[in-house]
């Protein structure tokens, strides 16, 4: 081939393959920037099981923990306040906790291991506002049918005593039930499954 | 003789094209004769820009981008350091003022048609830059490490979790942690002091290159590089430097005596530019009462909490800010200005400005089911100025109207069908009126003379 004519699709082919080349690397190169940005070694130790003496607590007292910078709450709940949630509850967009947002062992009315014991991620699932702990029947300001649970002062979501979302509120899933299990009667440890659990 | 100034500049000249920049961009770069007030806007975007900058580089010297210590390095800055109040109050109303200012910016470009083409790229690359500054405030807001601090980015950063699937591991990559925290704090410290800056440094460049290549439009909307005179120079140009740099420093002196006023004497704009529970330092354990975002973000917050679902609500406020991106792609009228435009189109741009006013208000406050339906209505009123905007591209024949009214109409009546529940019956009836008569104006009001028709445009500019 002559020197001074162009083999236009040699050509082309050196230049997109170059292309395909390079840009496959400078994707790669993305690689360690975007992994430093994860949860570091020290974050998730800082993120390791917790363990609570739940011996000394009254009936519908509620205890604040903090497991992973999210607040956990744990409420001993009364026979009679246990005993309200069985009841077939229409305004209750979730009352079976079909949606994933508990363990298995909470797929239940008290969303517990224990139903005198409530474990929750005081996480409100609209916006993650921290929903208050209402447990006073039919105050004023949240109307004659509050039965006792959580309501969220950002955006009134509301949620019963087992943590399920009422219907037509801003929240559209229960709150979050974390992996926990009893050490003893008295003591929990908070982020890890009961050991019977399937993982 | 050249004097040794002319001789520097001669010798820059050779090795740098110095006085052609001043004369592609100033001295030589010709702008329409008729700016008004509302092309003090853009110069001053730039000016605050500035502002931040030099502030931003005083403030890093002193702030500490750690959870532990952020809190009382602010209180520091305030209380210790020599005048640091003064820059500290100055960084924080300039955020304020850029998106007063920018907000005057954009509705200028809307208002006389300066997205259209041959400008739609510098209003995407305006977008952009729109953009990249609400996620510099938005970073920014989280250094002070005070409590709105902490649960508005707890709010924002949650709604990426919104997103199918991926949702939650995004933002826990964005968070650096299972919440918001030390690894946020600082990673948002990073960027808003270098990675974000930049590009907003870069796509002002770009943004005014754009500009400067197609020329500047004006208040009539008309194109002055139709008519030149023999030299080649619009007859109804004259040049940037020195007419509209004189102009805009007069803006800039009057713009910073405002400024100055609310730095000295209302820095806090009672709780609107700095909120009061921003001044506790961050509690991950007790959200304030009522989290709203600063002022300049809650029209669109209006629009995340109208919708009652997450996902749902999520996705109507990207559109309400991507929708902005197609604006040239929508209103494809030829006529430019406002001044031109049809009696209808003047409403629908009233109407537009009552109804960004009202979101912002009503993201600010609590939602009440009033405010909630208001906000939803105002909404609704939000999108339909695009749909009008579309509407009134050209003539529309009476299928197209019928159409538009049937489709429109249909489909806010059909959410309103699905979210009723009883006893609402009569807030909902009311505020559908809002949409309906909307509609049902601009739609049938288009076949009048008087309200739809456009108005001849001149050939040259007018005053």
């Amino acid at each position: 081939m002559p020197d001074d004519t162009v083999d236009v699709g040699r050509r082309r082919f050196l230049t997109g393959s170059t292309a395909l080349v390079g840009g496959t690397g400078a994707a790669v190169a993305m690689w360690p920037f975007i992994a430093s940005m994860s949860p570091s070694a020290r974050a998730r130790t800082a993120g390791a099981p917790i363990e609570v003496d739940i011996g000394q607590m009254e009936w519908g007292q509620k205890i604040d923990l903090i497991w992973r910078k999210q607040p956990i709450w744990i409420i001993r709940r009364t026979p009679e306040m246990v005993a309200a949630l069985e009841a077939e509850a229409s305004y209750l967009r979730d009352p079976h906790s079909e949606q994933e947002q508990q363990p298995e062992f909470a797929r239940n009315s008290h969303r517990s291991l224990n139903p005198e014991f409530l474990v929750l991620v005081g996480i409100c699932t609209h916006l993650g506002c921290n929903p208050t702990y209402r447990p006073d029947a039919a105050p004023e300001d949240l109307g004659p049918e509050w039965q006792g649970g959580f309501f969220c002062a950002c955006h009134g979501s509301r949620f019963d005593l087992s943590g399920r979302v009422y219907d037509h509120v801003p929240a559209n899933a229960n709150l979050r039930v974390p992996p926990y299990r009893f050490v003893s009667d008295t003591r929990i440890l908070i982020g890890e499954m009961p050991e019977d659990a399937p993982a | 003789m050249k004097s040794l100034f002319e001789s520097l500049i001669g010798w820059i000249d050779a090795r740098f094209p110095l006085m052609q920049l001043w004369n592609d961009h100033l001295a030589k770069y010709y702008a329409p004769k008729n700016f008004n007030f509302w092309y003090f806007f853009g110069s001053l975007a730039l000016l605050v820009l500035v502002i931040q900058i030099v502030t931003g580089i005083f403030l890093t010297m002193h702030y500490k981008p750690d959870a532990e210590l952020a809190f009382a390095s602010l209180e520091y800055i305030r209380r210790d350091v020599p005048l640091g109040w003064l820059i500290q109050y100055m960084h924080s109303t300039g955020a304020s003022f850029f998106f007063i200012v920018v907000y005057l910016h954009m509705f200028r470009g809307i208002m006389y048609g300066s997205f259209k083409a041959p400008r739609e790229l510098i209003w995407l690359l305006g977008m952009f830059l729109y953009m990249t500054l609400m996620a510099e405030a938005f970073m920014g807001y989280l250094l002070p490490w005070g409590n709105m601090s902490y649960w508005g980015a707890q709010v924002i950063v949650n709604l990426f979790s919104t997103i199918p699937w991926v949702g939650p591991d995004i933002a826990i990559w964005l968070r650096g942690d299972f919440a918001i925290s030390d690894a946020t704090l600082t990673r948002f410290f990073a960027l808003h002091v270098s990675a974000i800056p930049l590009a907003l440094l870069a796509l002002v460049a770009l943004h005014i290159m754009a500009l400067h290549e197609v020329g500047s439009n004006n208040p009539d909307g008309i194109e002055i590089k139709e008519h030149k005179d023999a030299d080649g120079k619009p007859l109804d140009g004259v040049p940037f430097h020195p007419y509209y740099t004189v102009k805009d420093i007069w803006g800039s002196v009057a713009f910073l005596f405002l400024f100055a006023l609310v730095v000295f004497f209302a820095p806090e704009m009672g709780g609107y530019f700095l909120e009061p529970d921003n001044f506790t330092p961050a509690n991950p354990l007790l959200t304030p009462e009522h989290i709203v975002p600063v002022w300049y973000f809650t029209p669109f917050y209006s629009v995340l909490r109208a919708i009652p679902d997450p996902q749902f609500g999520a996705l109507a406020m990207l559109l309400s800010i991507l929708v902005l991106f197609f604006l040239p792609w929508i209103d494809r009228n030829p006529v430019r200005s406002v001044r031109y435009r049809s009696l209808l189109y003047k409403i629908n741009l009233g109407v537009f400005v009552v109804t960004f006013a009202a979101l912002g208000y009503l993201g600010f406050n609590p939602p009440t089911p009033l405010y909630s339906e208001l906000a939803l209505r105002f909404s609704e009123w939000y999108f339909l100025f695009f749909i009008a905007l579309w509407f009134f591209s050209r003539p529309r024949r009476n299928m197209e109207r019928l159409l538009t009214l049937v489709v429109v109409l249909g489909l806010i009546t059909l959410y309103d069908v699905v979210r009723m529940e009883p006893g609402q019956g009569m807030l909902v009836f009311l505020g559908w009126l809002m949409p309906a008569v909307f509609v049902a104006v601009m739609v049938f009001g288009s076949g009048i003379e008087k309200l739809g028709r456009d108005l001849p445009v001149p050939d040259r500019l007018t005053e």
